[in-house]
């Protein structure tokens, strides 16, 4: 069987600015992005000829190809599930260029989260199935809707808000170390973290992620190509899409097991077909639009056991020189949220030796895409 | 705001699968949908037109004794659409029904059928306490089920 395994590498990575408002459209932000990563692979705009975006991109594949001079495109994709999608378009691009369907990949996510409407505003358009079920009781927002599986998480395993603190604290004290974070020079402490406001209580305003402007973007060819590009290559080595059966986006609560979400289909699929396992990853960027998303997702790629990914997160495992450093820009907490692209460029760095929170000699990442939706994840490889 | 509000709540947009949910809920009734193959029977929820088990096209409803307990619970706090915001914190619970395991339905807590949404004081909701289902008709007509602690 043909194998996707180390055959294609992500050679340039590019961003903008992450703010609350930036003045520039979507489109703008893209194109800006997209140039920097092919200028950083070192590779003209016109060689590309495979994009693959997300859903919730305001901007598609025909405005950015004319826009940045794109060659002839014979491969184009959009994931599904919004930030579960982030590593699935590394992941198509990943097939597509390792079965000769295009050469020069890029992949893309723009968003202006800081300074547009919230999603829930459009809630009245949002509710037949299965919406209609949820909704109107005012389960509103996704951070409603990801405290319901909090709750249950917390009663069952003795889960508390010192371990949702642990999580929201390693992701700050690695912002502050990342001048491009958001959060760059605003420490978090536990007292700031229990006495916040809630937003749905039991996670309160630190529990949830940034919102966000600002654009990224690889870069991805084939692994021969790589070795003469201007970077170091980061290789693809695994991905991985999951989608559970009898799954339900966000409000999982149908589910035979509401707690085993998309990341532990997606963790089989990504272990499958690697040389190594969870013990042998040397630095993580696990997607954390909310804090509870961490050690479910620890326990859905096999860290630790199940009901252990709270206990993970205590003694420091999760900061620089614990067990498994994690998001060490900031990740959608800290950093920015700009649906998880910023964990995939992260871990780009941290395999390139040059993130500002290094660690040292990483050879491994994961990095996954929203966990409590059909999600996505990838292994990178020095 | 739109057609899909009741005082400014939103209200369920009924939709084939799920029309006879919110029929029998207006005759005072908590039925879920079964399969209605003969060798199956299984429960399933939300509502859809085939049984992921059998895959029987027929299905049916069956009676619920209305008991259950809260599998878990949220305090939305604003920022809210604003009639929700009106009535913050209030709380939003999964009730796991009590004889159909597994099947759990998204609702509110109120002190009486009708209530407003924050009219039981937060502090005594607890994963796993007991409720039963009670129906309240919206301005808008449709019927939802509401939950009620039971004295335990």
């Amino acid at each position: 069987m043909a194998t996707l395994k180390d055959a294609t590498a992500i050679v340039g990575t590019g961003q903008t600015r992450f703010a609350r408002q930036l003045p520039e459209s979507e489109k703008t932000l893209a194109c800006r992005a997209v140039l920097a990563a092919l200028d950083d692979a070192g590779i003209a705009p016109s060689e590309v000829d495979g994009l693959a975006s997300y859903t919730m991109e305001e901007t598609d594949e025909v405005e950015l190809a004319k826009s940045i001079g794109a060659g002839d495109l014979t491969f184009f994709s959009k994931a599904g599930f919004g930030g579960g999608g982030s590593c699935a378009t590394v992941a198509h691009l990943a097939a597509a260029i390792a079965t000769g369907q295009a050469s020069v990949g890029v992949a893309w996510r723009s968003r202006k989260r800081g300074s547009g409407p919230r999603p829930w505003k459009n809630t009245t358009a949002q509710l037949p199935t299965p919406a209609q079920w949820t909704r109107p009781f005012g389960l509103l927002r996704p951070a409603d809707e990801i405290g319901m599986l909090a709750r249950r998480y917390m009663h069952e395993y003795g889960a508390t808000r010192d371990h949702l603190f642990n999580v929201a604290l390693a992701c700050r004290n690695r912002a502050n170390q990342n001048p491009a974070a958001m959060m760059y020079d605003r420490p978090l402490t536990r007292d700031m973290y229990m006495n916040a406001r809630w937003i749905s209580d039991p996670l309160c305003l630190f529990d949830n992620c940034l919102e966000t402007d600002g654009a990224l973007a690889c870069v991805i060819v084939s692994a021969e190509r790589a070795l003469d590009c201007r970077q170091k290559p980061v290789y693809v080595h695994s991905v991985a899409q999951g989608l559970p059966a009898q799954h339900h986006g966000m409000v999982n609560y149908w589910n035979d097991d509401p707690l085993t979400g998309p990341a532990w289909t997606a963790a089989r699929q990504l272990w499958k077909q690697a040389d190594f396992g969870p013990d042998d990853v040397d630095v993580a960027q696990i997607y954390d639009a909310f804090t509870p998303l961490i050690p479910l997702s620890l326990e859905g790629y096999g860290f630790c056991g199940r009901g252990e990914g709270a206990a993970f997160t205590e003694g420091g495992a999760l900061e620089s020189g614990g067990r498994l450093p994690i998001n060490t820009g900031g990740g959608g907490l800290s950093e920015a949220y700009v649906h998880g692209f910023n964990l995939i460029t992260e871990g780009v760095k941290q395999l390139r030796g040059t993130s500002t929170a290094q660690v040292p000699g990483a050879a491994t990442c994961l990095v996954t895409a929203g966990e409590g939706v059909p999600t996505s994840a990838l292994l990178l490889r020095s | 705001m739109s057609e899909n509000t009741s005082g400014g709540l939103l209200v369920p947009v009924v939709d084939d699968d799920g029309a006879p949910f919110w029929t029998y809920a207006a005759q005072g009734e908590l039925r879920v949908q079964a399969c209605a193959a003969p060798d199956c029977g299984e429960l399933r929820f939300p509502p859809r037109p085939c049984c992921p088990h059998c895959h029987s096209f027929d299905s049916e409803w069956r009676r619920m004794s209305g008991k259950g307990r809260i599998w878990s619970y949220v305090l939305p706090h604003p920022p809210l659409l604003p009639a929700y915001a009106a009535q913050a914190p209030y709380n939003a619970v999964v009730v796991e029904l009590s004889d159909a395991p597994r099947i759990r339905l998204v609702g509110n807590v109120v002190a009486a059928p009708g209530a407003a949404l924050d009219s039981v004081d937060p502090a005594r909701l607890r994963v796993g306490a007991k409720v039963q289902v009670a129906f309240a008709e919206g301005a808008d007509g449709l019927t939802v089920p509401q939950w009620l602690l039971e004295r335990s």
